[in-house]
């Protein structure tokens, strides 16, 4: 009886040592995310888009001016 | 003169605010977001919202290249040839953007920058076709031959673009993401918080698109009112 209790609990331990393994498998920046530094790199690119549809607005209300400009003509 | 006022989309805000909206979440979101653990790809899965919005923003292009031709040869308006162009040369910036990110990506994971396989060929022979069809618009001097033999090419070219990348890639193993068997982002994987992130990528990256060619398009017709006077 005991010895079928300790096998139990011994293949108990394997399989959950086996499943927590399997989850694990994939490696992924679980490190980067835990320390939250990723939130720097999301903010940078973040900026990085926002400036350059900034400069394409620019561009856009220069291109407007020009066309009513030549429509008063 | 009343052409520029007659595209009265092509002046609005509205959607290029979606636009900045949609971008600004797809970067911050983009990696903030969750994604699912999978082999081979890893974080790589992120460049979802990047890389593929890229063709996605590609083939909306030549979507609009393609029904603009149509337009012309049923009108005859230079307005439509313009866009016509216009659309074609933007869609050629986005397939740019597109290899040289998928080439970085295959550098990493699949150990070299080109593969044989049938969907990079594909996308570099639908590089080609639009290749030549600037190389075609630019061999006929006159200027309404051109456009008619140019819009009567993108529309063939736009049905061999959807062979290329669309029907050939299916058709063979691929070592792309979600096909032949790869892990990937087919409707199995795509699990909901990618798709929070994916859909917005995918009309902010296309609104953008449209937008810088619609800045192209009024450039040309400013100059040419212009060179008129």
């Amino acid at each position: 009886m005991k010895k079928t209790i300790i096998l139990s609990i011994l293949f108990l331990f394997v399989l959950v040592s086996a499943h927590a393994q399997e989850a694990n498998q994939v490696e992924m920046a679980d490190g980067l995310y835990a320390n939250g530094k990723i939130y720097v790199v999301a903010i940078v690119a973040a900026i990085v888009i926002t400036i350059l549809t900034a400069y394409v607005i620019l561009i856009d209300r220069k291109v407007t001016k020009l066309e009513e400009k030549i429509n008063q003509k | 003169m009343d052409s520029f006022y007659k595209n009265k989309i092509a002046r609005a805000w509205w959607w290029k605010i979606i636009a900045i909206v949609c971008l600004v979440y797809t970067c911050y979101y983009g990696f903030i977001g969750e994604v699912p653990a999978m082999v081979v790809l890893h974080e790589t899965i992120r460049n979802l919202y990047f890389h593929v919005t890229m063709w996605m923003a590609m083939m909306l292009l030549m979507l609009i290249n393609a029904i603009y031709s149509i337009k012309y040869l049923s009108s005859l308006n230079r307005y439509h040839d313009i866009v016509a162009e216009e659309s074609g040369k933007m869609a050629m910036v986005f397939a740019a953007a597109g290899l040289i990110t998928g080439m970085v990506w295959a550098n990493y994971t699949w150990g070299a920058p080109w593969t044989n396989d049938p969907q990079l060929n594909g996308t570099a022979a639908t590089i080609l076709m639009y290749a030549a069809y600037f190389i075609l618009r630019n061999a006929i001097p006159d200027e309404n031959k051109k456009a008619k033999i140019a819009s009567v090419y993108a529309i063939f070219a736009f049905v061999m673009m959807f062979v290329f990348i669309m029907v050939i890639p299916k058709m063979y193993n691929s070592l792309h993401p979600g096909k032949g068997g790869n892990p990937g982002f087919n409707k199995y994987d795509l699990d909901s918080n990618m798709r929070m992130v994916f859909y917005p990528a995918v009309i902010g990256w296309c609104l953008l698109g449209t937008w810088l060619m619609s800045l192209k398009v009024r450039i040309r017709r400013i100059k040419e009112v212009t060179e008129e006077n």
